[in-house]
């Protein structure tokens, strides 16, 4: 008897240690029973291929929230680099590896901006990134005078195209991989999350904490330059207007994957489970006709739920 | 028995986490308007009986009685309504808010839809006069309060609500000797009123002053109550601990080298004025000195943890500038924290994380973590301080406070620190482990590290130290030889005007 609760009260523990997976396995099971387009080829590389950019924005939105900061400008430096790219490509004649070099350098010095106004000027994350997305937003805007821009030539196309194999998602598992190895074992990933949960000890312990806060928002913000790359080849047209409120979607996929917006905790694998699992209720809401406004009220109750499980979860753990 | 003679009796408590027994058959009786402390080292059991009576656990069994009836408490609020009233250490106030505001603060506007400031303030004025602290602005803020100051307030809360049981949570660890004094003369106005107090402390000196009688517990079980006119702090110390404590401080051979680091006219912010020291490999040295008068604050410039405006460091014969703490850890300066939960632990991060915090350079390579490396370091290091843990991946904050001293301890000494600042290293700390701290500080010594130990406590200063300094709001006001050192010559300089 007592060994019989002990297996069940394993298998509980199981399930909760590993709720991010557990809510994705049954998600997914359920799109396939709900929808026999769900579980299709041609639907499966389509999500996967949605998600390149989601991921690598919510793994550079981890780091910063691992901080215990925010960053509100990953959309709009998202559109920089969509922009950005397509406008040296079309307009200035660039090479797509150049444009896309410069595009990205362009990201890390807004980036970098944003970092410093938190480390150094100790701007809050939110207020910081907050101006630096209207900045941002205005930036393509202006650079584009707000029209999309046609990649006639697609040569950026190589980073989608099946011949080539399709990069974008090689460099996205690069990226989550890179980024799982940086947080679990060096020391860097060790101390961007012990800042998060004590910067003040961080520092009297001799560790210069405030070039690791700047250096996540650059992070932050080279990965979101480089999901607007990927949107604008998949496009192939230069966007000013693109992923308004991707910031949200981004820290949802964190937050459903265990991250605690006050920073020290959060998996990048999970996060990336996460953007998945906001994915595959977008997909199968498409796949059922749902109509557009209905599915964002159902997107936000999904998300109440998966943070609920979090929480409770934590409580179990602690008592 | 006559029960109805108890103001308050807890009767048989037990209480069990996850099947492991922190309570045993605990009874505590108290007086109408008896002060009663409650002793025994951290673990005892004292946090959890103090969280039964304020209703944030739930006892297994047991029963409690006040007034002789027999009640129930199974929440905050059922506590509250029988007068009982918990003041932890960390205060339940609102820092942002009016004094008056937080002693009035779940009834601001009484019966009324609006508040009424002017009757609020006078009759919060009123309370605090009861107390004989007419000095306490009731319109300041109570961030801008000194932490005694803060106490009262908190002590004014509970009494509006009639609190007729309070608790204090070793009220006096974060006062100076003055605070300390009127504390006492509160607690006595509150049993002249028929209150009763328990009464939890660390110090001896502090029982025999102020209590009535003295309860002790040890490892969840009931060692018997005392009164304090039956007993000797030797005898408390033998029940709380179950030996004798023959020796609190321990001999040591160290001995006392070559300077390792000089500090001249040093100046920081309004705290730290011309402050000027030396200290020797092999050596402890000592700061002295009432709270607040300038000891952290000069440490933590040296450290470069605060800016330093002027003055000259000498670390090992050469010249140094400490610009933040990682450039003084590089030469070799640690600094143990007095505020552990805040600035010395990661509480909510692993004893692995924690320990290896100030010296990753051992456990890397080429920036990536070495695991099973940094392991080893970990374990063995927190070996040789004997330090108590569950596994190296618990949180920090699963520790007893002991415990958590030495783990911030085990990360500086992995830094291999030449001259390292304890500041009140045994504060929050348990008879059994301050003496096992006191050995490592010695230790440290015979190994040639020079110590500076920042303590509030004199007895510590007088039997640890070699030579200590004393200050006074931000002077140093003078220096004792180990011969010289003595609670009457400590406090003299501590209180007396610096020559200038």
């Amino acid at each position: 008897m007592i060994s019989k609760t002990r297996g069940k009260n394993k298998i509980t523990h199981f399930l909760l240690k590993n709720n991010t997976y557990v809510v994705f396995l049954i998600l997914f099971l359920i799109c396939c029973l709900a929808s026999d387009k769900f579980f299709s080829f041609l639907n499966l590389r389509n999500i996967l291929l949605q998600q390149c950019a989601p991921v690598l924005v919510s793994v550079g939105m981890l780091m910063v929230i691992l901080t215990g900061g925010i960053d509100l400008s990953v959309g709009s430096v998202m559109a920089v680099g969509s922009s950005l790219t397509a406008v040296l490509m079309v307009n200035n004649g660039f090479s797509w590896p150049l444009a896309c070099l410069v595009s990205l350098l362009v990201g890390a010095a807004m980036g970098a901006f944003t970092g410093a106004l938190v480390a150094y000027l100790r701007f809050q994350g939110f207020v910081a990134s907050l101006a630096v997305m209207t900045i941002a937003r205005g930036i393509a805007y202006t650079i584009t005078n707000a029209t999309p821009i046609n990649l006639e030539d697609g040569t950026l196309n190589v980073l989608t195209s099946k011949a080539y194999g399709y990069p974008i998602v090689f460099i996205a598992l690069a990226v989550i991989l890179i980024f799982a190895v940086v947080t679990n074992y060096t020391s860097y990933g060790r101390i961007v999350i012990a800042i998060g949960s004590n910067a003040e000890a961080v520092k009297l312990s001799g560790i210069r904490e405030k070039r690791y806060v700047m250096s996540v928002y650059i992070l932050s913000a080279v990965l979101a330059t480089a999901a607007g790359i990927f949107l604008a080849a998949r496009s192939g047209v230069g966007n000013s207007t693109i992923a308004e409120g991707q910031e949200l979607d981004a820290i949802a996929a964190c937050v459903i994957g265990g991250a605690s917006l006050a920073g020290g905790k959060g998996s990048v694998l999970r996060t990336v489970v996460g953007a998945f699992i906001l994915a595959l209720i977008g997909n199968i809401m498409n796949l059922l006709a749902i109509p557009t406004y209905p599915q964002k009220i159902i997107m936000g109750l999904i998300i109440i739920i998966a943070v609920l499980m979090q929480v409770l979860t934590d409580r179990r753990k602690n008592n | 028995m006559e029960q109805a003679n108890y103001q308050l009796e807890m009767r048989g408590i037990s209480k069990q986490f996850n099947g492991v027994t922190v309570l045993q058959d605990i009874t505590v009786q108290v007086n109408k308007g008896e002060i009663h402390a409650l002793v025994g080292e951290n673990g005892a059991g004292k946090s959890t009986l103090i969280k039964i009576l304020s209703g944030a656990y739930t006892k297994d069994a047991g029963e409690i009685f006040i007034d002789g009836k027999k009640v129930s408490i199974t929440s905050p609020l059922d506590a509250k309504k029988l007068g009982i009233a918990v003041i932890y250490q960390e205060f339940m106030l609102a820092p942002d808010l009016s004094v008056a505001e937080n002693i009035y603060i779940d009834r601001l506007s009484g019966d009324k839809k609006f508040i009424n400031w002017k009757r609020l303030r006078s009759d919060a004025k009123k309370q605090l006069e009861d107390l004989g602290f007419a000095d306490i602005p009731v319109t300041a803020k109570v961030r801008n309060l000194s932490v005694a100051h803060q106490q009262v307030v908190e002590i004014c809360k509970c009494l509006t609500r009639d609190a007729r049981i309070l608790v204090l949570d070793e009220p006096t660890a974060v006062l100076t000797v003055a605070e300390i004094r009127k504390l006492f003369e509160v607690i006595r106005v509150l049993k002249e009123k028929g209150v009763s107090v328990i009464f939890i402390s660390h110090h001896m000196d502090e029982i025999f002053e102020l209590c009535d009688r003295v309860t002790v517990l040890k490892d969840g079980h009931y060692m018997g109550t005392r009164s304090v006119c039956d007993v000797t702090s030797k005898d408390l110390i033998h029940l709380m601990i179950g030996r004798e404590l023959t020796q609190m401080f321990p001999k040591r051979g160290a001995v006392i080298g070559d300077v390792v680091l000089k500090v001249e006219r040093l100046n920081s912010g309004k705290r730290v004025r011309d402050v000027g020291f030396e200290v020797r490999s092999g050596e402890i040295l000592g700061f002295g000195g009432l709270v607040g008068s300038g000891r952290t604050e000069a440490m933590r410039a040296v450290f470069g943890a605060d800016k330093m405006d002027s003055g000259e460091i000498t670390m090992l014969g050469k010249r140094v500038n400490f610009s933040n703490p990682r450039s003084a850890i590089r030469h070799g300066f640690g600094y143990l924290s007095e505020n552990r939960k805040a600035l010395g632990l990661i509480v909510d991060q692993s004893i692995r994380v924690n320990t290896t915090m100030a010296s990753l350079q051992k456990v890397t390579q080429r920036g990536f973590l070495k695991k099973k490396r940094e392991k080893d370091h970990v374990v063995s290091l927190l070996s040789q301080l004997s330090t108590k843990y569950g596994s190296i991946e618990d949180d920090a904050s699963s520790l007893s406070g002991g415990n958590q001293q030495k783990v911030a301890l085990a990360k500086w000494i992995s830094s291999d620190c030449k001259c390292m600042v304890f500041d009140e290293p045994t504060r929050g700390v348990d008879v059994g482990a301050k003496v096992e701290i006191y050995n490592i500080m010695n230790k440290l010594a015979e190994q040639g590290v020079a110590i500076i130990m920042i303590s509030s406590e004199m007895t510590e200063i007088i039997g640890m130290c070699d030579r200590a300094i004393v200050m006074h709001q931000g002077r140093i006001t003078g220096e004792l030889s180990k011969e010289n050192l003595s609670e009457e010559n400590i406090i003299e300089l501590a209180i007396k005007e610096a020559a200038q």
